[in-house]
C-alpha cells in the first residue's frame, strides 16, 4: 500500500502506555487520520482513538451459518437420499440425531472463520512491513510503545508530524522509510 | 498519591480482603516478565530436570511405538478384550485423556469469558496440555478400530463401496466431536501464541531462531488494529469453545449412555462425565505446574493464588462427582430393575470391588483435604492429592466400562477382564507421548503467555498506573 510515497510515516517510541495514549489522542486532534500504534499487549483505551471497522464477528457468523448448512445438508443427503437405512422403521430424516454433528460443524467452521478471518483482515502473514525498518522496533513486542503517523494522512508533513510527537517526551522519533 | 489512585487502591482493598495471594508479584515490570519467560526458550541452560523428564518420556514413547507396531501386525487380540468385555484399556484411556484436556479449555475459554484474569499466567500451558491430551486420546479409538489404516472410513466421503456413516450412532458423533475439539483447541492455542512468538523473534539470539520464530509469528507487529481483531477473535473462539468443551465429554458419555446396558444407560452421564473431566484436568494442571514453577523459578507468575484457585475448582467438581456417585445407586434402586441393581452390587462387591472402593477413596475422600487452605497452597500435599485424583479418575472410567460388561444379562457369558502387556504398554506409552510433546513445548515455546501477563501488571492500563 502507498509504496509510491517516499516515506511510510513518522514514528515515536514511548516507555509509558499513558504517554502513547496522550500522543495518539493529540495527533488525532491535530487532524492526522492515518495513525497506528504498536504495543506489546492490547490497550483497550487505544481502540477509541485508533478506530477500525472490525469485520471478525461478521466473518464468524457467516462461517458458522455455513457450517450449520453444511452439516445439515450433508446428513440429510447421506441419511435420506444417498444411503438410506431403515432402522426399526424410524424415519430416514431423523433430525434429532443430526443435532450433535450440526453443532460440532458449526463450531468447527466458525472457529476456522475466527482464526483465518482474523489473519485475513489483519493482512497476516506478512513478514515484511515498513515499521520493521525502525531500528528499535523489537521493543514493540516487549516493553516499548510505538506510535506512527502515516504519510497517507491528510496534509502530511514529516517535520510537523515529528514535532507533534516530540511534545510527549518520546525516547526517539524517526522517519520510517517505505521499502 | 493522586485522587484517582487513592480511589483505585480503595476499590482494590475492598475487593481483595487481604487474605488473597497476589496473581503476580508486585515488583515485576514488562521487561522482567519478558526476560524471565523468553529466556527459558532462548538463553537459559536447559535444566537437568528437562533432560530427565524428556528421557523418561522418550523411553515410554518407544514402548508405545513397539506396542503399536506389534498391535498393527497381530491385531487387537493382543488387548485383553473379548466378549463380553469388548471395551478395555483403550476406551478407558481415551476417556481419561480427553477428560484431562477439558480443564485446559475451561481455563483458556470459560475463565476468559468470566474475566478471571488470574488465568492469564497458566492458560498457555493448560491449553498446550489440552492439545497433547487430545493427541493421546485420539490414538486409542484408532488403535481400537482393529484396522487403523482404514480410519478414514469413519468420515463421510464419496467412495466406491457406496456406503456411508450412520449419523444416528453416537460413535460417529464422537468422531466429529473429538476432531472438532482437537482442531479448535489448536487454532485457539495458536492464535494466543502468535504475539509471544513475535516477542521470541525479536529477542532471538541467532539468525536461525530469528527465521523460524519469525515465520511462526506470521509477521505479527502488535499494531493496535491487529490487537482489536485478535481480541475479538479470541473472545469469539472462547465463546465457541465453551459449549464445545461441554459437548465433547457429553458426546463421549453418549457412547455409553445410548447403549441400553445397565450402568451405562443413564441420563446423569453427560454432567457426570463433564464434571469428572474438569476434575481430572485440574489435577493434571497442578501436576504439571507445581514442578514447573519450582524448576523454572516461576513462583512470581504462578503464585499460591493459582494453586489455591485450581484446588478450589478441583474440590468443587469433585463434590459434583461425589453427588453422582450417590445418585447412581439410588437411581438403580429406584428403577426397581434387577439388572441395574445387579450392576451396583457388582461394582461394590464383585470382582472389581477394589476399583470401586479405590475410586471412592481417590475421587471423594482424598479431595476433602482441599477444604484446608494450608493444603491448597502447599505444593507437596497438593501435588499428592492431584496424583491421587488422576489415578482415581482413570480407575473410575475403567470401573464404569468393565463392570457394566463383565456381568451382562446372561450369566453363562460372564467373564472378567484381564489386562495384557500391550494394554499396559499403550497406557504408559501414551503418557510417554504426552510427556515428550509437553517437554518439547516448554523447551521451544513460551509456556506462559507473556502478553497476557503484561496485562496483569498494575501500570499496563493507562490511567490506573503507578508510573507517572
Amino acid at each position: 500500500m502507498n509504496s509510491d510515497l517516499p516515506v511510510f510515516g513518522v514514528a515515536a517510541e514511548f516507555e509509558d502506555p499513558e504517554k502513547l495514549l496522550d500522543a495518539a489522542r493529540y495527533s488525532k486532534e491535530q487532524g492526522y487520520s492515518a495513525l497506528e500504534a504498536y504495543t506489546p499487549y492490547p490497550i483497550k483505551e487505544l481502540d477509541e482513538v485508533i478506530h477500525t471497522l472490525n469485520p471478525v464477528p461478521a466473518i464468524v457468523f457467516v462461517t458458522g451459518v455455513l457450517g450449520s448448512a453444511t452439516a445439515w445438508s450433508m446428513q440429510y443427503y447421506i441419511a435420506a437420499i444417498d444411503y438410506p437405512i431403515n432402522v426399526g422403521g424410524r424415519p430416514l430424516y431423523s433430525w434429532p440425531s443430526f443435532i450433535v454433528i450440526l453443532f460440532e460443524l458449526t463450531v468447527l467452521f466458525a472457529s476456522a472463520g475466527a482464526f483465518f478471518g482474523m489473519l485475513w483482515v489483519a493482512g497476516l502473514p506478512r513478514l515484511n512491513h515498513p515499521v520493521f525498518n525502525i531500528e528499535s522496533f523489537a521493543g514493540a513486542s516487549q516493553d516499548r510503545f510505538f506510535l506512527c503517523i502515516q504519510a497517507r494522512s491528510h496534509d502530511f508533513d514529516s517535520k510537523a508530524a515529528a514535532h507533534v510527537l516530540e511534545r510527549f517526551d518520546p525516547i526517539g522519533v524517526w522517519e520510517v522509510e517505505n521499502s | 498519591m493522586t485522587a484517582i489512585e487513592e480511589k483505585q487502591r480503595h476499590a482494590q482493598r475492598r475487593l481483595d480482603p487481604g487474605r488473597e495471594y497476589p496473581v503476580i508479584t508486585a515488583s515485576e515490570t514488562f521487561a522482567t516478565v519478558t526476560e524471565q519467560i523468553s529466556s527459558i526458550v532462548l538463553t537459559r541452560k536447559t535444566p537437568l530436570f528437562w533432560w530427565c523428564g524428556f528421557g523418561a518420556g522418550v523411553t515410554l514413547l518407544t514402548c508405545f511405538g513397539i506396542a503399536i507396531v506389534w498391535l498393527l501386525g497381530r491385531g487387537v487380540g493382543l488387548f485383553g478384550i473379548n466378549v463380553p468385555v469388548a471395551w478395555g484399556f483403550a476406551i478407558t484411556n481415551f476417556v481419561w485423556w480427553i477428560g484431562i484436556g477439558h480443564a485446559g479449555t475451561l481455563i483458556s475459554a470459560i475463565l476468559l469469558l468470566l474475566r478471571q484474569s488470574w488465568r492469564n499466567s497458566i492458560n498457555r500451558f493448560a491449553e498446550a496440555m489440552t492439545l497433547f491430551a487430545v493427541a493421546c486420546a485420539g490414538m486409542f479409538p484408532l488403535l481400537h478400530l482393529g484396522r487403523p489404516w482404514v480410519f478414514y472410513w469413519l468420515l463421510p466421503y464419496p467412495n466406491t463401496m457406496t456406503v456411508q456413516p450412520q449419523f444416528r450412532s453416537p460413535l460417529v458423533w464422537d468422531v466429529f466431536a473429538v476432531s472438532t475439539y482437537a482442531t479448535v483447541s489448536l487454532l485457539f492455542w495458536y492464535l494466543g501464541i502468535i504475539p509471544d512468538l513475535a516477542t521470541i523473534r525479536d529477542r532471538s539470539t541467532s539468525r536461525w531462531k530469528y527465521g523460524i520464530y519469525g515465520v511462526l509469528a506470521l509477521g505479527w507487529r502488535g499494531a493496535s488494529r491487529h490487537w482489536q481483531f485478535h481480541e475479538t477473535a479470541s473472545l469469539l473462539l472462547a465463546g465457541l469453545a465453551t459449549p464445545l468443551v461441554l459437548s465433547v465429554h457429553t458426546v463421549v458419555s453418549f457412547d455409553f449412555t445410548i447403549a441400553i446396558l445397565p450402568g451405562w444407560h443413564s441420563t446423569i452421564f453427560p454432567p457426570y462425565f463433564v464434571a469428572g473431566a474438569i476434575f481430572s484436568g485440574f489435577a493434571m494442571v497442578l501436576v504439571l505446574c507445581i514442578p514447573l514453577r519450582t524448576v523454572y523459578g516461576l513462583h512470581n507468575v504462578i503464585t499460591k493464588r493459582h494453586l489455591d484457585n485450581c484446588a478450589k475448582l478441583m474440590l468443587a467438581t469433585g463434590l459434583v462427582l461425589g453427588y453422582t456417585y450417590v445418585i447412581e445407586p439410588f437411581t438403580a434402586w429406584y428403577s426397581g430393575d434387577v439388572y441395574e441393581m445387579h450392576v451396583v452390587a457388582n461394582r461394590a462387591y464383585g470382582p472389581l470391588a477394589w476399583s470401586y472402593w479405590l475410586v471412592i477413596f481417590c475421587n471423594v475422600v482424598a479431595p476433602q483435604a482441599l477444604w484446608f487452605k494450608k493444603i491448597r497452597v502447599t505444593p507437596q500435599p497438593l501435588f499428592a492429592v492431584s496424583v491421587v485424583v488422576l489415578i482415581g479418575m482413570w480407575l473410575e472410567r475403567y470401573m464404569i466400562i468393565v463392570t457394566s460388561l463383565n456381568q451382562d444379562f446372561l450369566p453363562s457369558s460372564w467373564a472378567n477382564f484381564i489386562a495384557t502387556l500391550v494394554d499396559n504398554a499403550t497406557l504408559y506409552g501414551s503418557m510417554g507421548l504426552f510427556i515428550v510433546l509437553f517437554f518439547l513445548f516448554i523447551r521451544f515455546l513460551p509456556m506462559i503467555s507473556m502478553y497476557e501477563v503484561r496485562e496483569l501488571l498494575p501500570y499496563s492500563k493507562p490511567g490506573g498506573g503507578t508510573v507517572k
